[in-house]
């Protein structure tokens, strides 16, 4: 058990543990700005085309990240197209894996969050002369805690995902090396137990993000 | 009231891109496709902090199994190969992909399986008798089925046995898992199954349960390791030079001595064979 311990106060644990975080919180940044204001536009806005990007928001829900990591790795690969960047296996190729994978989840979660205010309030807001552009902003916080839940949601596939960063990030001890990847590791080292004492530690990093949003949320009630 | 979410999410934002911007590849950046057992039972992160230390070249270590590690360096993503498969490392070189290639250290591989034994083939040393054992017996035995050069040795041992496992056990007894070494360990230690490892990862596995090492000392179960260098005819990447050195500090007489202290609990997991290959 001392040995347990001793791996958790280690430098290299607490160099993948802020890896994970910024990473997650990187991606999911990235996620929110495109996000937010693409789902808020597909519940407001009327154009061509509207109906099948919000099927195709709802679909890549469940987009597989084995295979948005292995198309990423194909492109960023330095014989792929875009091998000039020399990105793959570094911590902006996960990065770049997890915004493709949280940005749906945000984008359409924002979409039927917006929905219902819209009908509520869109007269009122275009009766004062907001155009649907303006009133996105004002639509988005009227709805603030189920748009926190999409942001969250989209935070909680990037801290919990393994396939695609593990392909194009490479698992690289001191480098690409993510909470969920070490426990990948030490899964296959056989240390089921430090493999699952990590794992703890992730939900309990989850759990503090969520409640710290959580109380940021409810403050502006 | 706005502010107080906005600034610490931008904060964050710019924190975390100024530092993964300051991070990527100094000039003195190299990456090494290399194999699990090589890896995972702890050899490179031992010598690697010697090497980076005396050239100021870092290392980046892809922990894959030996096909997968020659098919990253063939597309030009890593900047030299160690593994350990002698028949795929000659395709990589045949195809032009590599060039130079040197052995700098041997270990073996051991047939694990459950203390119950039940093809009896414990204290053995010729493991084709073994797998024909395994096969008369029907029992349980997981195969990696990853092109990993483990897999390929196993794949050599069954044909050399005349056995094809997949076509009369597929299904049944011979369980492909898919998998690297720990998962097919994990597997076997579940499943009471046999198994193939290299000893390096067998002796820092820590979810033995009822494993032991049933066969070893046989000739066919040795284990080379080579580093192979990219033709820079076919692969001009940037690195050649810092690739090059490390090959070089692998087979130097430090590199070899750095290998050949490294330990798990008081056993020596890789012999230093670069004067003398095996």
């Amino acid at each position: 058990m001392s040995d347990f311990w001793q791996a958790f106060s280690t430098g290299p644990f607490v160099q993948i543990v802020v890896l994970s975080l910024m990473v997650s919180f990187s991606a999911t940044t990235v996620a929110a700005v495109m996000g937010l204001p693409c789902g808020a536009a597909l519940a407001i806005c009327r154009f061509p085309g509207r109906r099948a990007l919000t099927l195709l928001a709802n679909a890549f829900l469940g987009l597989p990240p084995v295979v948005v990591g292995l198309a990423l790795y194909l492109m960023l690969s330095r014989s792929g197209p875009l091998g000039a960047l020399a990105l793959l296996f570094t911590p902006g190729a996960m990065v770049l894996a997890q915004t493709v994978l949280a940005t749906p989840i945000i984008t359409a979660l924002v979409h039927r969050a917006v929905e219902e205010p819209w009908q509520e309030y869109g007269g009122a807001l275009r009766v004062d002369g907001a155009g649907r552009l303006r009133s996105i902003p004002i639509l988005l916080a009227i709805a603030r805690r189920p748009v926190l839940t999409a942001v969250l949601a989209g935070f909680g596939r990037t801290i919990s995902e393994v396939g695609a960063v593990l392909i194009v990030g490479g698992n690289i001890a001191g480098y690409t090396r993510t909470m969920t990847t070490a426990i990948a590791l030490e899964t296959s080292k056989g240390d089921l137990v430090l493999a699952l004492g990590l794992g703890f530690i992730l939900i309990g990093i989850s759990i503090a993000v969520s409640a710290g949003a959580f109380a940021l949320g409810e403050e502006k009630r | 009231m706005k502010l107080r979410l906005i600034v610490p999410l931008v904060l964050t934002a710019l924190l975390a891109h100024a530092s993964l911007a300051a991070e990527p590849s100094a000039p003195e950046t190299i990456t090494l496709a290399s194999t699990t057992s090589v890896d995972n039972s702890g050899l490179l992160a031992a010598i690697l902090p010697t090497f980076t230390r005396e050239s100021g070249i870092t290392v980046h270590v892809l922990a894959q199994g030996t096909g997968q590690a020659l098919a990253t360096a063939a597309r030009d993503d890593a900047d030299l190969v160690l593994v350990h498969d002698p028949e795929a490392e000659e395709r990589f070189i045949t195809d032009g992909h590599g060039t130079e290639r040197a052995q700098i250290a041997w270990n073996d591989f051991v047939v694990v399986g459950p203390r119950s034994d039940p093809a009896h083939i414990a204290g053995g040393h010729d493991a084709i008798e073994g797998f024909r054992a395994i096969t008369a017996a029907g029992a349980p035995f997981v195969s990696r089925g990853d092109k990993s050069g483990t897999d390929a040795l196993e794949k050599r041992l069954w044909r050399a046995a005349g056995i094809d496992p997949a076509a009369t056990g597929g299904g049944k007894w011979y369980r492909d898992i898919g998998g690297g070494m720990g998962a097919a360990l994990n597997a076997a230690a579940a499943m009471e199954a046999y198994t193939v490892s290299d000893r390096g990862t067998w002796l820092s596995f820590k979810n033995k349960a009822s494993l032991a090492v049933l066969i070893e000392g046989d000739p066919r179960l040795i284990n080379r390791y080579d580093v192979i260098l990219l033709n820079p005819a076919k692969h001009p990447v940037p690195k050649q030079a810092a690739a090059r050195r490390f090959a070089q500090w692998l087979v130097s007489p430090e590199g070899q001595a750095a290998i050949g202290a490294y330990q798990v609990d008081g056993d020596q997991l890789f012999h230093p064979s670069a004067t003398s290959p095996k």
